[in-house]
């Protein structure tokens, strides 16, 4: 049942031309920017290998351009998760799943699939360029899993943000605006961290950056993995409850 | 089957819909009031009122989309609310806007709907080709629903309410917007649909129970003010006709005629005759063709929804000022 749904999300998401668009625009972004990371990376080649504890072709081409990803599928994911439940409420077409025996668990599992199947597509394409470098040299197979999983599980995050934002309004455009805005402030809460001193701790826990930053760098550990997971599961839950109570209001 | 009539009444088989005590607040404001009412198998309800009545939220909550303040409803046995699953999908639901994805083409619509009814993958399509016969969507399936026209995208959303073939169908106006060829086709399907199942349909077009129900219930600001079968509106009425002449004679001449208790003059050659009780019409008639009055017109009169629909509504309107 849950498959069904996420389906018919992910095709209604391919049938309009924002995917497409979303795909490209990030495609050729990035591929941009891969292309002038590479080209550094031949320039200080010569003066690498004089080095003794070098960095590779990993640490200089695809961390930094991953790192720029991130930011970039910030500002594009409010565009994607937008339309997921404000669309259904401002056509009315919400009752079609609420009538049908489902509960709302299974229908905002679904909706999260049906995102999440755009996002493996998305990152997929986004993991080619580094996988090109096969062609030509060696890089850090382990760190290139750490850096994939470590999208996958970022815009996950950031799918069950925007879902559940956009569970809350009718307005497609008030869903994007308010997810960039959770985004955002959750991307840059430590901030003030780093120049007032207390608090430290407990705001760079809460970023969102600190925690891909680490996977970037080929560092996967539990923790990274149970912050992402407890934010998704959690704003999934909020999103199921908020559905859940507008039929009482 | 056990033949009901061995029974004690108290086990009598449970109405398909068992609505008691409903009643429901937005807010403050109360949209429907301790609403009781029951639906049979191969029954159809015409639920009619007012705008704001109340018609729509009594839908939505039958339908398990709005969560009743009190009471409880039960479909085929279920409850809405203990047991959803079981409840809904004994259920169809056209809601007043059909939920349709303008997007995708009607083929592709029905099956994402069958298969969210929990219809198994090898029975989709047999389905989809009930449904789009019943429903008159053979030559449109492969075209997108947004380039449909308004009687067929309402099409859809009927074809879509009962693509899983359950006991119980919910209409919310079906027929709003809709041209009077369609109008009639719609009533048609609603009808072919009532002879199988149970069919609850809103509306506030007085014609349209009329062509099509067998029950009428009227609810005014969310309480429930008739609840009669169809027959009952003629019932008491068989007995007072309409009658037109060309060369009328006087009332008090019609009120002379064997069998006729009461005679009353609408307008100049046209009469409204109260017939006594184990009268008919026979004597009327003759006295007519024997006095060569010139009858041009003879209707037995009913008493029409509309004026029941009126009456009850327009008292209130008199309580509430």
């Amino acid at each position: 049942m849950i498959w069904v749904i996420a389906r018919r999300e992910a095709s209604a998401m391919f049938l309009s031309p924002l995917a497409w668009v979303i795909l490209a625009v990030v495609q050729v972004i990035l591929g941009y920017l891969f292309l002038t990371n590479l080209d550094n990376f031949f320039i200080l080649q010569p003066q690498l290998i004089q080095l003794a504890n070098t960095p590779g072709v990993t640490d200089i081409v695809v961390t930094p351009l991953m790192q720029i990803a991130a930011i970039v599928l910030l500002m594009v994911m409010p565009l994607v998760t937008m339309r997921s439940i404000s669309e259904e409420k401002r056509n009315a077409t919400m009752s079609l799943l609420v009538s049908a025996p489902l509960g709302m668990t299974e229908i905002v599992l679904g909706k999260f699939l049906g995102l999440m199947l755009f996002v493996f597509v998305l990152v997929s394409m986004l993991m080619l360029m580094p996988l090109s470098l096969y062609l030509g040299t060696s890089p850090d197979a382990g760190k290139l899993l750490s850096i994939y999983l470590g999208l996958l599980l970022l815009l996950g995050a950031f799918s069950a943000i925007g879902l559940y934002l956009s569970s809350l309004t009718s307005n497609q455009t008030v869903a994007a605006i308010s997810t960039f805005g959770v985004l955002l402030m959750l991307w840059i809460v430590d901030w003030i961290g780093s120049s007032v001193g207390g608090g430290q701790s407990l705001l760079g826990y809460l970023s969102l950056l600190k925690h891909h930053q680490a996977m970037l760098e080929g560092v996967f550990n539990t923790g990274d993995v149970a912050y992402y997971l407890l934010l998704i599961v959690g704003f999934l839950g909020l999103a199921i409850r908020q559905l859940d109570r507008e039929r009482l209001l | 089957m056990i033949d009901a009539s061995y029974l004690p009444g108290e086990f009598m088989p449970e109405p398909l819909v068992k609505v008691e005590n409903l009643s429901r607040y937005y807010h403050n404001s109360c949209a429907i009031n301790r609403l009781s009412f029951s639906l049979d198998a191969g029954e159809v309800l015409g639920f009619l009122g007012p705008n704001g009545a109340g018609k729509s939220t009594t839908m939505q909550v039958i339908t398990g989309n709005l969560a009743p303040s009190e009471g409880e409803v039960s479909i085929a046995g279920h409850d809405i609310i203990d047991d959803p699953r079981s409840a809904k999908a004994c259920l169809g639901y056209l809601p007043e806007h059909p939920p349709v994805y303008r997007d995708s083409s009607v083929d592709e619509f029905l099956r994402f709907c069958a298969r969210l009814h929990r219809i198994p993958a090898s029975g989709v399509a047999v389905a989809l080709e009930r449904v789009k016969q019943q429903c008159g969507l053979e030559q449109v399936g492969r075209r997108l629903i947004g380039n449909l026209s308004k009687g067929y995208q309402q099409r859809v959303g009927i074809a879509q309410a009962i693509i899983h073939d359950p006991p119980v169908v919910v209409l919310d106006e079906p027929t709003v917007g809709l041209d009077p060829i369609q109008i009639r086709e719609i009533r048609g399907l609603i009808r072919a649909l009532g002879s199988e199942r149970s069919v609850i349909l809103s509306t506030h077009i007085l014609s349209e129970v009329q062509a099509t129900c067998d029950r009428v219930q009227i609810i005014r600001a969310g309480e429930l003010i008739y609840n009669a079968p169809i027959e009952a509106l003629r019932e008491g009425h068989e007995q007072i006709v309409r009658i037109a002449l060309r060369r009328s004679p006087e009332a008090v001449e019609l009120a002379g005629l064997a069998g006729v208790e009461h005679a009353e003059m609408l307008e100049p050659g046209r009469f409204r005759v109260y017939l006594a009780a184990d009268a008919n019409v026979d004597a009327l008639v003759t006295a007519a063709v024997a006095g060569d009055w010139g009858l041009s017109e003879l209707i037995p009169e009913q008493q029409s929804l509309e004026d029941l629909f009126i009456e009850l509504t327009h008292d209130h309107e008199i309580a509430a000022s």
